[in-house]
């Protein structure tokens, strides 16, 4: 399926084509911020940590995406716009690649194993309860019921703290926290 | 975290919320109706309204401020997102300006020379540049919370529009109570109080509205 059908379906509810979307999307980040890293002339070591916040990003965003409108020139500025921040965060001029996703061959790098990314990190600045339910979910795979079950907590409690740990997330790869 | 876990957890994230759209028409909805209410509150109408609606002065003030507000409102919801560079709507953020220079001209041509100072000056200048700025509050942080959803590419620009929103909004209400008709003293204090709250959406956007 296109990746604007996935994302509308993704944004009816249907969460086994969102991830299918994002799954889609990964490789393609990959190699757009690699890319980038290395034109800011900054290694290309930690580009995952940038894939992860530009698909943060996106999750968060995704309600500003037009669904009559087409979906990669909204792509293309969700990346970039997060690329150009991480370059600023490091003291670079955001020189990101005119062109975007779209004109980038989808070679496809292996996914990196990142035990120690920048994510895992910032998920232990979280406060109490969010940090408790986004590692459930998030690092150890729990579903929201398990994560419920197993807190205490009423599913839609766990998810409000998930959403709310996930927007916290953001702010804290903005404000720069871990650097 | 690899990838993939982020990705299957982020597909667990709550299903959507409302489409972006439909939040600004709600915010704009109830921030016209909150300054309403405040405007009933404070100062109300003046008494001659029904008299005043029929003279051209008068109706041109709320011709302007809406035609702001209404054109801002349109540019606003596109610097929501993060892929339009360049809203089609910009060019009528010219319409306002562009009216109440043509007003201004008009009442040049027709009112004698020595009353274009008293008429500029007005009455309650003071007044109109508080009340302006205080019935544009409550529009103004309802804009700026939907656009905090949004993903804009540039947040003071975003902010500072918004402010045209919460100003035309705002200066509407007070044009129904306010007493200086003259477009002399519309295009000065009137455009100063709606130029402050747009400074202010700028300031508070590009602290708020980053991501």
């Amino acid at each position: 399926m296109a990746w604007a059908e996935l994302m509308r379906a993704g944004l009816a509810g249907n969460a086994a084509a969102y991830r299918e979307l994002l799954e889609a999307i990964a490789p393609r980040l990959r190699k757009f911020a690699a890319n980038g890293l290395l034109r800011a002339g900054v290694g290309n070591a930690d580009a995952e940590d940038v894939v992860q916040e530009i698909l943060l990003a996106i999750h968060l965003k995704r309600q500003t995406w037009m669904q009559d409108q087409p979906f990669l020139p909204w792509l293309n500025a969700i990346a970039r716009h997060k690329l150009i921040d991480v370059l600023r965060r490091r003291g670079r001029r955001g020189e990101v690649p005119i062109e975007g996703l779209i004109e980038i061959l989808p070679d496809e790098p292996p996914a990196p194993e990142t035990s120690h990314s920048e994510l895992n990190k910032l998920v232990s600045r979280l406060d109490g309860k969010q940090q408790t339910v986004v590692s459930s979910i998030s690092l150890d795979g729990n579903s929201i019921r398990d994560t419920a079950a197993k807190l205490g907590m009423s599913e839609g409690a766990v998810r409000v703290a998930f959403h709310r740990g996930l927007k916290k997330l953001a702010e804290l790869y903005r404000a720069g926290e871990t650097a | 975290m690899k990838t993939d876990d982020l990705i299957a957890s982020l597909a667990t994230d709550a299903p959507m919320q409302r489409p972006l759209r439909r939040l600004f028409a709600a915010a704009a909805i109830l921030g016209v109706l909150f300054g309403f209410i405040l405007f009933m509150l404070t100062l109300g109408p003046r008494p001659d309204i029904h008299q005043a609606m029929h003279t051209m002065r008068f109706d041109f003030k709320f011709v302007v401020t809406i035609v702001l507000a209404v054109s801002a409102f349109f540019v606003v919801r596109d610097m929501a997102r993060p892929e339009v560079t360049r809203s089609p709507f910009r060019p009528l953020l010219w319409a306002a300006p562009v009216l109440l220079i043509l007003a201004v001209a008009l009442e040049l041509m027709v009112v004698p020379q020595d009353q274009w100072m008293p008429r500029l000056i007005g009455h309650n200048m003071r007044f109109c540049t508080t009340m302006i700025p205080l019935f544009a509050l409550a529009p103004l942080a309802l804009m700026l919370w939907v656009l905090r959803r949004g993903a804009p590419q540039n947040p003071a620009r975003a902010g500072a529009v918004a402010g045209l929103v919460a100003g035309g909004i705002g200066a509407a209400l007070y044009a129904a109570h306010c007493f200086d008709d003259s477009p002399l003293f519309v295009a000065t204090w009137y455009t100063l109080a709606i130029a402050f709250i747009a400074g202010v959406g700028a300031l508070l956007g590009s602290r708020f509205l980053r991501w």
